[in-house]
């Protein structure tokens, strides 16, 4: 996925002079190709988080269309003032690419995690956020930023993620994509927790014959509230699934979108992540997930439990 | 540390231009009956010299492309900068009687997207040096000759983001690019030598990469020689320390921490500072 979208922005800068692209300090090799054939396009600005999205924004005031990338936590909690006032109150085409959302650095620890960086970077006013389930939908979605007026915080997973977006659900930035129909319940996830999510709507189909649909919230902000409002209305349950903490991302989103348009109407909703704790568990990406009742096994038990008193 | 490091502001008596220019910002205080008088008050003569000879602009067409970009990073200071900018044209002065006003377009902290002539919305400190780098890079890239002026305050400069930049403008050779440092002496609890020492100040610069001069920033003439000099060497950022006097203008305010930020400004305060700036 990661590849993916670096591939992406530089196939973009190779028909758009527009385009620059400003790295970290990330890994060697990185983008050669683009440093290369477009040496002036291409920044290397070593660890300088906030003086790195400031130089974004001033390069977008100008006419710019700067791709910015490192790790998902430094690119949203390290400079989330000059986020907030240099791109989003500026309104600036800056587009952030995060490696590593949620808990994919479980090995290096909680100062690695980024399970705070949707609900982070919702609040933002102009802020749209996006996490993309697979590399294909990766593909089809970056070529949309570059036009794009303001800001975009891009979520990267690990890499080597399960393909199972279909190419002719299309993308559009905003617009859900219904994986799933609903059957009495539905789950809502985004990024590669979609993958998880069809993989348990599998499970209680199989097991119990229990339907769920699945709608694939790929982005987070501005959420698809035509598409939730109207499958609200047609199921017993949602259940939300995020790899993220519970404090403002998505289940938050959902959360607050049926409560403030259907009140009471509203169906119930029931919200897994990540509690409101610092990860205190090493292993894989995998394994914390486990810990956080994030796979398939368990989010169907949940979605059961859910459903028994529901 | 350079012979310039031991500039000291004069004493000479401010000229018509420099007191039309504080009534100016009298006026802003009036209207919002607050603001950061002694942050404004060090900047007029810097601002005054930038606006009348140095820098290109089109007060008719505040964004052409042609322009000199001048970032005030310290966004405090802005009632300098709406002096000048109305002075220009860039808008009409009685804008300044709404100053930090409901409906009013000039707010304690200058917004780019309302105030014709702002470059960048600032007052969160340490921004605008990036901010700076990143059109002075877009000015290479487009191949303009246009230059880029950051006006920091010393306070300002206790922001690491500010170093950070420092070492990206010297890495890059932002010759285009002019590092200009308000110092006079006083952040808002006290003198910068208590709060957060600076000293070897133009030491540090020059050790990012920068070329450096200093001046007494409330001398027009010197000001003037200087920043005309810009960039002070091929192949370098300029960086230009302006010892100035926080408050110059008004006998209470000079060096006094106190009128960092006023608010609950009277009219008998007002009327006072007018007769000072007469």
């Amino acid at each position: 996925m990661r590849k993916t979208s670096l591939d992406c922005v530089y196939e973009l800068a190779r028909r758009d002079p527009r385009v620059v692209f400003i790295g970290s300090d990330l890994g060697a090799g990185t983008l050669d190709e683009f440093k290369e054939e477009m040496p002036d396009r291409f920044f290397m600005e070593g660890v300088t988080e906030q003086n790195i999205i400031g130089m974004a924004a001033g390069l977008a005031m100008e006419g710019f269309i700067p791709y910015v990338n490192t790790i998902a936590t430094f690119i949203t909690r390290r400079c989330f003032e000059q986020v907030a006032v240099d791109l989003c109150l500026h309104n600036l085409p800056v587009r952030l690419i995060g490696n590593g959302g949620g808990l994919v650095y479980a090995p290096l620890g909680p100062t690695h995690l980024a399970v705070e960086d949707l609900s982070i970077m919702r609040a933002l006013p102009n802020m749209t956020v996006v996490a993309p389930v697979d590399k294909e939908e990766m593909a089809r979605f970056v070529p949309q930023t570059l036009d794009m007026p303001g800001p975009v915080y891009i979520r990267l997973a690990k890499g080597g993620d399960p393909v199972v977006s279909r190419e002719a659900d299309g993308f559009t930035i905003g617009k859900a994509i219904l994986m799933r129909d609903p059957g009495d319940f539905l789950l809502v996830s985004t990024g590669v927790m979609t993958n998880r999510a069809l993989a348990a709507a599998d499970a209680l189909a199989m097991a119990g014959g229990l339907q769920c649909g699945v709608l694939h919230m790929h982005t987070v902000k501005p959420l698809d509230d035509a598409a939730l409002l109207d499958l609200a209305g047609r199921v017993r349950g949602i259940i939300t699934l995020e790899e993220h903490t519970l404090v403002g991302g998505l289940g938050s989103a959902v959360n607050d979108l049926l409560g403030d348009r259907l009140g009471r109407k509203a169906p119930p909703v029931l919200r897994l992540g990540i509690p409101d704790r610092f990860p205190d568990k090493y292993g894989t990406q995998d394994d914390l997930l486990g810990y956080y009742g994030l796979q398939p096994d368990a989010i169907a038990n949940s979605v059961r439990e859910f459903a028994a008193v529901t | 540390m350079t012979h310039e490091a031991h500039i000291r502001v004069v004493g000479d008596d401010l000229d018509d231009r420099s007191l039309a220019l504080r009534r100016l910002v009298v006026r802003g205080l009036d209207g919002g009956k607050r603001g950061h008088l002694g942050s404004a008050f060090s900047l007029i003569e810097t601002l005054r010299v930038l606006y009348d000879d140095i820098l290109r602009y089109d007060p008719a067409a505040p964004r052409w492309a042609g322009r000199d970009r001048c970032i005030l990073s310290k966004g405090h200071g802005c009632l300098a900068l709406y002096a000048i900018l109305a002075d220009k044209g860039f808008f009409p002065a009685d804008e300044l009687d709404r100053f930090c006003q409901f409906d009013g377009i000039l707010g304690g902290h200058p917004e780019r997207a309302k105030v014709p002539g702002v470059e960048a919305s600032t007052g969160a400190l340490g921004h605008g040096l990036s901010i700076g780098i990143g059109q002075a890079l877009a000015m290479r890239l487009q191949k303009r000759d246009s230059r880029v002026f950051v006006i920091m305050g010393d306070g300002e400069i206790n922001e690491g983001s500010v170093w950070e930049a420092a070492l990206s403008a010297g890495k890059h050779k932002l010759s285009n690019l002019v590092a200009m440092v308000d110092y006079n002496k006083l952040q808002s609890y006290d003198r910068t030598s208590v709060v957060q020492d600076l000293e070897p100040l133009a030491d540090k610069w020059r050790a990012f990469g920068f070329a450096v001069h200093e001046v007494d920033g409330h001398d027009v003439a010197q000001l003037h020689r200087v920043l005309s000099a810009v960039p002070f060497q091929r192949d370098k950022p300029s960086a230009i320390i302006c010892h100035t006097v926080k408050g110059r203008g008004i006998a209470a305010a000079e060096g006094n921490p106190d009128w960092h930020h006023k608010s609950k400004i009277s009219d008998d305060d007002v009327a006072a500072m007018y007769a000072e700036l007469a």
